[in-house]
């Protein structure tokens, strides 16, 4: 059984910051609260908020063959998703093909694997891409598998114009939290400015990048470190697009977000909230942005998938319903709800139908749809808001005292500040002062079992004989002029888009491609520091 | 037990960059008074076996959330045997399904430690173990 609270016992959020018993007039003092729609939008980026639209239900969803993952987004758009997200496996994450050494055991396993222009049109078959929107989830290769992408849009003759959906493209959290990375940091920050200026070409209604607090979270930072080290990402990202020679509000609509949905509700729900008056203060008075729609932040949330328990794994479908809960109440866009079986592995069919429902039954049935920040005005989260932005505010001082942020990646700062809170919350858990039911306390002896997914060998092989047979049937002088040409762009000044979309078209692979780059940007290490 | 402190190798093997359980033990391991040498990310079974003999460890300990421990943890010991080195002791922590876990025992792995498991759980297992051998 759980321990009686005693009196001494300090009461803080998940994330350490302390807690009164009792909030109440004198903790807001006359703060003024902007509706919601008006700047700085703390309140919301719509006046009426989910009765205009409601947030996209955007579950991420890949595994085994681009075959297989086909499949599975039929059955979610059947289902009444209606965005469609990919999860790539780790080889096609780190710009390996199928049949590379450093493949085995690894294809297939976390997410699609896609080598070629020809996986990309079978992941996408059917899918109308001027109607659906497209996330993916990807980074270091970000811009190849947008190439990708790009060529199926012009297949199916849909206009790039029409495209909506979501590149991860989020390089500097890799450093700090996931360590996805290939190159090192300022070649790859080079290929993100890329897709920012392409983008703001030719694709106006897609997001080139979604700077990303979610993985940052995960690596075990407090919540206070995954809002500045995101936003101090996102100004990185507009400092070298405008050195580029973008002006702001031409690529700053453009930019999308992507924070957790961990378990300590208001500590979740102030997040959102400070994230949006801090971003919005950023774009008009550091960077000058002169149009709202450059102001607004705009964020996809995920439920947190280090929160989620491999004891008892039914109660995480009760988790990820507070977490989704505080994602809407907190005013984000898209949502993606996590399966109560991924502690175990990536979700059955049966489970993921479940987090899909979840939101529904918010959305349709829990009446929060049909009020804009409803909670605004409570004196404990209007409390919460400002000490949370006063804390962002503070650590993006110090990472713009240290030079930015690739510099203080570079030292090391923010990777030591996350090692340092995920290491104090799991002391925390191990003493017994933060509980995980199920875990350390309310544990039961009984093991549930449930089925999970299992991905076996035959997407590695039926992946293997794919390539073998693209690299005999394309042609090959097509393919060597375009790596030719694309290892040329790399070592000048010019965009690489245009380079890449000829070398997807003539069916280079992705690890032909990434090894093309690999020789002109180098390789990325990192010390092992513990 | 001898008075020398336990050496233990923490490694990431494969292409998994999420390092955040590796750091947290390799940390738990070094408060408990163990030497600890972590490999860093993306280190083949060769790499491992390597290091571990390098740094004359008695433990090595896994650290894998991919879903790819059935092809990295077999050639570890595979690697260990063909080395003489079957005196050191192999652990495995991450996301590995119980079936997983029970083939990955039979081949020699000392414990698998599934998500949930307490750091002091992990460090008692390793001082009786090598405690009971030296």
């Amino acid at each position: 059984m759980a321990k009686v609270p005693s009196a001494e016992r300090t009461f803080t959020t998940i994330s350490g910051v302390p807690v009164e018993p009792l909030y109440g007039p004198e903790d807001i003092g006359d703060l003024a609260l902007p509706e919601p729609g008006d700047f700085p939008y703390t309140r919301g980026i719509h006046r009426s908020m989910y009765r205009g639209k409601l947030w996209t239900m955007r579950q991420f969803a890949g595994f085994a063959t681009p075959e297989e993952t086909n499949l599975r987004y039929h059955y979610l758009l059947e289902q009444g998703q209606n965005g469609l997200s990919v999860a790539f496996d780790l080889p096609t994450l780190m710009g390996y093909d199928a049949d590379s050494p450093v493949a085995e055991g690894e294809v297939g396993k976390c997410g699609a694997s896609i080598c070629s222009l020809q996986d990309m049109e079978i992941l996408l078959r059917g899918i109308p891409l001027g109607e659906i929107s497209i996330s993916m989830t990807i980074n270091s290769p970000a811009a190849v598998i947008w190439a990708m992408y790009l060529a199926v849009a012009e297949q199916q003759g849909v206009d790039w114009a029409r495209l909506s959906g979501t590149l991860q493209n989020d390089i500097l959290k890799e450093y700090i939290a996931q360590k996805e990375y290939i190159f090192p940091p300022r070649p790859s920050m080079r290929l993100v400015t890329d897709t920012i200026e392409f983008g703001a070409r030719h694709t106006p209604r897609f997001n080139p990048i979604s700077i990303s607090g979610y993985h940052i979270r995960e690596a075990g930072s407090t919540a206070v470190q995954e809002l500045a080290f995101t936003l101090r990402d996102g100004i990185e990202y507009v400092e070298w697009a405008l050195e580029r020679g973008l002006g702001v509000d031409e690529f700053a609509p453009r930019l999308s977000f992507f924070f957790n949905a961990h378990n300590d509700f208001f500590e979740e729900i102030a997040k959102y909230r400070a994230s949006r008056a801090l971003w919005a203060t950023i774009m008009r008075d550091r960077f000058g942005a002169q149009e709202e729609r450059s102001w607004k932040l705009r964020f996809h949330a995920q439920t947190a998938g280090c929160s989620l328990t491999w004891q008892q794994p039914f109660n995480n479908v009760v988790r990820t319903t507070l977490q989704a809960l505080a994602a809407v109440l907190g005013g984000c866009q898209s949502l993606h709800t996590n399966s109560l079986d991924e502690a175990y592995a990536l979700p059955s069919e049966h489970a993921v139908t479940l987090a899909l429902r979840t939101q529904q039954v918010i959305a349709h049935e829990s009446g929060l749809a049909a009020v804009a920040d409803p909670l605004g005005g409570s004196y404990f989260l209007e409390r919460l808001t400002l000490d949370t932005e006063a804390a962002a505010r503070d650590y993006i001082r110090r990472i713009d005292e240290m030079g930015g942020m690739i510099a203080a990646i570079e030292n090391g700062f923010p990777q030591r500040e996350i090692a340092d809170a995920s290491y104090t919350y799991q002391r925390a858990v191990e003493s017994g002062e933060k509980i995980i039911v199920g875990v350390n306390g309310f544990a039961s002896e009984e093991h549930e079992r449930i089925d999970i997914l299992q991905i076996d060998r035959s997407a590695h092989d039926l992946q293997v004989e794919k390539l073998r047979r693209l690299r005999e049937s394309r042609n090959n002088s097509r393919v060597n002029a375009a790596l030719h040409a694309l290892r040329r762009a790399a070592e000048g000044r010019d965009n690489t888009m245009p380079f890449l979309l000829d070398a997807v078209r003539a069916y280079a692979t992705l690890g032909e491609i990434c090894d093309a780059l690999r020789d002109v940007f180098g390789s990325h290490r990192e010390a092992a520091l513990v | 037990m001898s008075s020398q402190p336990i050496r233990v190798l923490v490694a990431k093997p494969g292409l998994d960059g999420h390092d955040r359980g590796a750091k947290v033990i390799a940390r738990a391991l070094r408060d408990a008074g163990m030497e600890v040498i972590y490999t860093g990310l993306r280190q083949t079974p060769e790499m491992i076996v390597n290091a571990a003999l390098q740094e004359d460890v008695q433990v090595i300990g896994l650290s894998i959330l991919s879903g790819a421990h059935n092809a990295i943890v077999p050639r570890v010991m595979e690697l260990l045997r063909e080395k003489d080195m079957t005196d050191v002791r192999v652990i495995v922590g991450g996301t590995i399904p119980d079936q997983d876990a029970e083939s990955m025992k039979r081949d020699g792995v000392a414990a698998v430690f599934q998500p949930g498991a307490s750091l002091d759980g992990i460090v008692q297992f390793i001082r009786a173990g090598v405690g009971a051998k030296s």
